[in-house]
């Protein structure tokens, strides 16, 4: 089996459970609706006022659900016992990463799929633009890596889940300015050449976790 | 090989000691009044200082990290848990002289000026290490998570300063010039004064949280070989 067919593989695996229980995914967007309709009532959004705080509080719901998911997600390893099967098995630390990072990265990106229109019908923000899907990916790639890393940590801590924000979101305050600067950018219709330093510090972030993770994942889950 | 040991420690006490007696004679009485700010601006030296040992101290944990994966040694993991305590005094120094320097001059204690900010954001990062650290028993475990924990965290400290600033930035450029103080020669002699005072400091301090996390394992190996009765 080549390395990508063991990443493919756990992805599936990922998959297969959320079609089952479905409770991650609908946990998440759930929450999102919930946070997006607190946001809008805490700071009586409206139209012009509404659009400017759009990407903010995009990103706040996206940084605050992603951190619902990647919990359940390795707690739901924990608890089936499934991460030490896939720890026996004859497959690289990295696989199982990448695997685990892959398949919550998927989970956040059907969330966001639904966030995209719902924000821009209520909050009047034109969301729906090309140059917002490069931005919304290379967030949550950064994301969903160094989530799943601290998200390793956290389900081994007296504390678990509670653990997770904690650790994850002082660690993507640059991940989240970054991403909300090219976002307004794009909603104030510059093009994509204009965000270009929040785009060049959304990739570096990705390149930084990335390979940090690679490096110390194997140290997480080795017992 | 203590006896040694133990001179160098009162040695680099002593030389903190003094240091720190220095820097403050010439924060108050060598350096110049400055001309926009008054008196106010004289926390600058502290302020900087303690930043730079924050940062410094991090810089530590960091290194003291990679040094626990790679060995696998205890003592690369009390350089890390005595480096961030010490780290997160100075840093919550940093904030708060930060603070106080801001209200007169700019009317407000807090400004999202970048480098009270990334300060800020560094104090709530190690922070979150600490609450990690508390939150494992395994001893073994505990190193290894807070290892990764401090490489990943300090990785990105960078990128947080490079997203703050370019978010916002209103500080005295004190090393490009720019808006902000004048910078005279007495300033910066008393500047370098105080980041070797506290360079000091750090040193000193770091060599007592390590020999008292020792003695605290010795203790707790004597207890464990004691027969409860």
């Amino acid at each position: 089996m080549s390395f990508l067919g063991k990443v493919w593989a756990i992805v599936v695996k990922d998959l297969a459970a959320e079609l089952h229980t479905r409770e991650m995914v609908s946990a998440m967007l759930v929450f999102s609706v919930l946070s997006l309709l607190i946001f809008s009532f805490a700071l009586d959004l409206r139209g012009a006022m509404a659009r400017a705080a759009a990407p903010g509080v995009l990103w706040a719901t996206v940084a605050f659900a992603g951190t619902l998911g990647l919990s359940r997600s390795l707690t739901r390893e924990r608890q089936t016992g499934c991460i030490d099967g896939l720890l026996l098995a004859p497959v690289d630390r990295s696989a199982i990463f990448f695997g685990k990072a892959l398949g919550n990265l998927i989970f956040m990106a059907v969330v966001e799929i639904v966030l995209l229109p719902l924000f821009s019908a209520l909050f009047d923000a034109s969301l729906l633009r090309p140059g917002m899907l490069l931005v919304t990916a290379l967030g949550m790639v950064g994301y969903a890596t160094v989530g799943t890393l601290l998200a390793s940590i956290a389900v081994n801590t007296r504390a678990r889940e509670v653990m997770l924000p904690v650790l994850l979101l002082p660690l993507a305050i640059p991940l989240l300015i970054a991403a909300v600067q090219a976002t307004s950018g794009l909603v104030e219709g510059a093009s994509l050449g204009e965000v270009g330093g929040g785009l060049r510090l959304l990739v570096v972030y990705d390149l930084v976790v990335v390979a940090v993770s690679l490096l110390t994942f194997g140290y997480v889950v080795e017992e | 090989m203590g006896e040694k040991r133990g001179v160098l420690g009162l040695v680099l006490a002593s030389a903190g000691a003094a240091a720190l007696m220095a820097a403050l004679g010439m924060v108050f009485l060598y350096a110049p009044r400055e001309a926009t700010m008054g008196d106010v601006q004289r926390i600058f030296y502290f302020h900087v200082a303690s930043a730079w040992v924050g940062f410094f101290a991090f810089c530590v944990t960091f290194l003291a990290g990679i040094g626990y994966l790679v060995r696998g040694e205890r003592r690369w993991d009390i350089l890390a848990l005595s480096s961030v305590e010490i780290g997160l005094t100075f840093i919550t120094m940093t904030v708060i002289t930060g603070a106080l320097w801001a209200r007169p001059v700019w009317g407000v204690y807090w400004t999202w000026e970048p480098r009270l900010t990334i300060s800020a954001v560094q104090l709530l990062v190690y922070v979150a290490y600490q609450m990690l650290r508390a939150s494992v028993e395994s001893p073994e475990r505990r190193a290894r998570f807070a290892a990764v924990y401090g490489i990943v965290a300090f990785a990105t400290v960078p990128l947080s300063w490079f997203a703050i600033r370019w978010w916002r930035t209103i500080h005295p450029d004190i090393l490009t010039g720019g808006e902000g103080m004048a910078f005279t020669p007495r300033m910066s002699h008393t500047l370098v004064v105080s980041l070797l005072a506290f360079t000091l400091l750090y040193a000193t301090l770091l060599r007592q949280r390590i020999r008292l996390e020792r003695s605290s394992d010795a203790l707790a190996l004597l207890r464990a070989r004691q027969p409860t009765n």
